[in-house]
């Protein structure tokens, strides 16, 4: 369809219409003291030329640092085929489309990012996918509720290595609606969770226990002792996990005795390049006795009137279109394009490549830790064995540190101290399989530079 | 036209209530509410031994179509519920005051059902609705 903007003539033609001398005479029902004359702050129009040289130069003055900031969102190579394919006209939607069984097209590749995300995780059902990681997080906890009867709390234990923004997107969303939460440390040798510490919550009644797996440090956690932990205290396990991970982490429908009862995460390492913090795609998936308290949308493998398979939407009766107040969730729909994107990266790289990605995200923070901790003033935090990140300490404060880094092109990881104070000078570091050992020489050799100085002095 | 059992009373809200002995009363749906429903296919069960509200919701009955939550018509403890709903929800389509009850209460005070309707009575409303 052409965009076509109206023309003078249609202006003229329409005001002529309702009987209007001009568009001013709409507003004079506003008293003129309301009105804003002038927008004093935003500047005139640039043609589609200046913005793109505007955007150019900007986009010289942050060249093309070379990232070593995890936390959440990873960099990892993406096959061109991955956005070249969703582009196209048919898949190009942020949602599930209306009258969505006409769409069979858009439902097979739901249902086909269904499968695998059942397949990956361990468990039996998956939703369309959510918002994110921090939202999938929230639903989870929610989920918990409805599901565990047994529990009469609404009581979830969060860990503190827990993502923080996950952490803190979870209470926005669910202090409100009743649920209470319980932090749980971590230990400062290990920056596993504390067995210890559960301990505390003997005898106690609560719903769930959320487990990050690796946590929020990069740690990877003692999945099996927590699931059964908490199973033997008839709560329900929340796995957050990362979806790359999962190639060499065992799954968490076999965490335990059991496996774990709601799994969910960031779907961002599949397929979705790092672009300021989003879009991101959520995932969910579960076992089917909790089916009918999952949130989201979910398509089913069907056949039409004349035996032939087919797609349709499914379990519509938990949604709000249906359920409306008593829904399981007010999320309607599914984050498409995103999903469309994890399904192509997941389908492209396969179970081998996703594997070798994971093996070698692993070897190379190993690398970086090891060359980094080669530097006087560098430390390892925490003793226990990490997936693709780590906590290292600094012997002076870290945000100078990273600006000095920044200046060499160098984004150094993330400052743990807004987060974690009491870990003193931290800095979190990731090294995925873009990341050369070239690229890790030149970080070690930066962070030596600009380590230097103050030691001299 | 729905069937409405004269010997047993109705709620409000579609369901009824037959009393069996030692003051246990079992609760269902009534044909014109699985007529409005469609064919079901899960029955939400209350865990036996809960304590209920009058008026509480206590179990949904899901349809293809729709879900409708089951409202505790007296204050009672939940005793037993209808195992087999959990593979076969079609027995409330099929008989919805025989193999299709859902639950037994033992209600906590006695005399507290003045708000129930008779058969005449939910006649009337269900041919209004």
């Amino acid at each position: 369809m052409p965009f076509i903007p109206h023309t003078d003539e249609d202006e003229r033609e329409m005001l002529a219409a309702i009987g209007a001398p001009d568009i001013e005479a709409l507003f004079d029902e506003i008293p003129a003291n309301l009105r804003l004359q002038t927008l004093q702050d935003v500047p005139a129009g640039l043609s589609e030329f200046e913005v793109l040289q505007l955007m150019a130069a900007r986009a010289r003055a942050d060249g093309r640092p070379l990232c070593f900031i995890g936390a959440g969102a990873y960099e990892h190579h993406i096959p061109a085929a991955v956005w070249s394919t969703i582009s196209r006209g048919e898949f190009y939607s942020a949602y599930t489309p209306y009258q969505a069984e006409a769409s069979q097209g858009t439902l097979q590749s739901i249902y086909e990012y269904q499968s695998m995300m059942a397949s990956l995780t361990g468990m039996q059902v998956s939703n369309a996918s959510l918002y994110d990681g921090a939202t999938a997080v929230a639903e989870a906890c929610l989920m918990a509720v409805r599901a565990n009867r047994r529990s009469k709390a609404a009581r979830i234990l969060l860990p503190q290595s827990l993502h923080p923004h996950y952490r803190a997107v979870t209470l926005t969303t669910a202090l409100n609606q009743g649920l209470m939460f319980d932090t749980l440390p971590y230990t400062r040798e290990g920056g596993q969770l504390s067995f210890e510490a559960l301990s505390a919550h003997d005898g106690q009644d609560f719903t769930a226990l959320v487990i990050q797996q690796p946590n929020f440090f990069g740690v990877i956690e003692e999945v099996d002792a927590l699931t059964d932990w908490a199973h033997a205290r008839e709560a329900l396990v929340i796995a957050v996990v990362n979806p790359t991970s999962l190639a060499l982490l065992k799954p968490p429908g076999e965490w335990g005795a059991k496996g774990a009862d709601i799994v969910v995460g960031e779907g961002q390492p599949l397929g979705c390049p790092l672009s300021s913090g989003g879009p991101y795609f959520g995932f969910m998936t579960t076992r089917m006795q909790h089916v009918r308290q999952m949130p989201g949308r979910i398509v089913g493998g069907t056949v039409d009137v004349d035996g032939r398979p087919g797609f349709s939407l499914t379990l519509q009766a938990r949604e709000q279109h249906i359920r409306r107040a008593k829904a399981t969730s007010n999320i309607c729909t599914n984050q498409g394009l995103l999903m469309m994107a994890g399904t192509l990266y997941l389908a492209l790289m396969g179970a081998e490549g996703l594997e070798r990605v994971a093996a070698s995200s692993m070897q190379h923070t190993e690398e970086l830790v090891h060359a980094l901790t080669a530097i006087s003033g560098v430390r390892r935090v925490f003793a226990r064995p990490v997936f693709h990140e780590a906590v290292l300490a600094l012997d002076r404060p870290v945000a100078p540190v990273l600006s000095a880094l920044a200046q060499r092109g160098i984004q150094g990881g993330l400052d743990l101290a807004g987060y974690y104070p009491e870990l003193g000078p931290a800095l979190l570091v990731c090294a995925t399989e873009t990341k050369s050992s070239a690229d890790i020489q030149a970080y070690a050799s930066a962070l030596s530079e600009a380590l230097r100085p103050a030691r001299a002095a | 036209m729905s069937k409405i059992p004269a010997d047993l009373r109705y709620t409000r809200s579609h369901e009824w209530l037959k009393e069996l002995p030692e003051g246990i009363i079992e609760i269902g749906i009534s044909d014109h509410a699985q007529e409005s429903l469609g064919d079901l296919v899960f029955v939400e069960m209350p865990e036996v031994g809960r304590s209920l509200a009058a008026g509480e919701a206590c179990a949904v009955v899901e349809s293809v179509k729709a879900a409708s939550d089951i409202y505790a018509p007296v204050a009672a403890t939940v005793v037993a519920i209808n195992a087999q709903l959990a593979e076969a929800p079609e027995l409330i389509n099929q008989d919805p005051y025989g193999r299709g009850w859902i639950m037994r209460l033992k209600p906590t005070t006695q005399g507290a059902d003045a708000g129930l309707l008779s058969a005449l009575d939910y006649q009337a409303l269900a041919a209004q609705s």
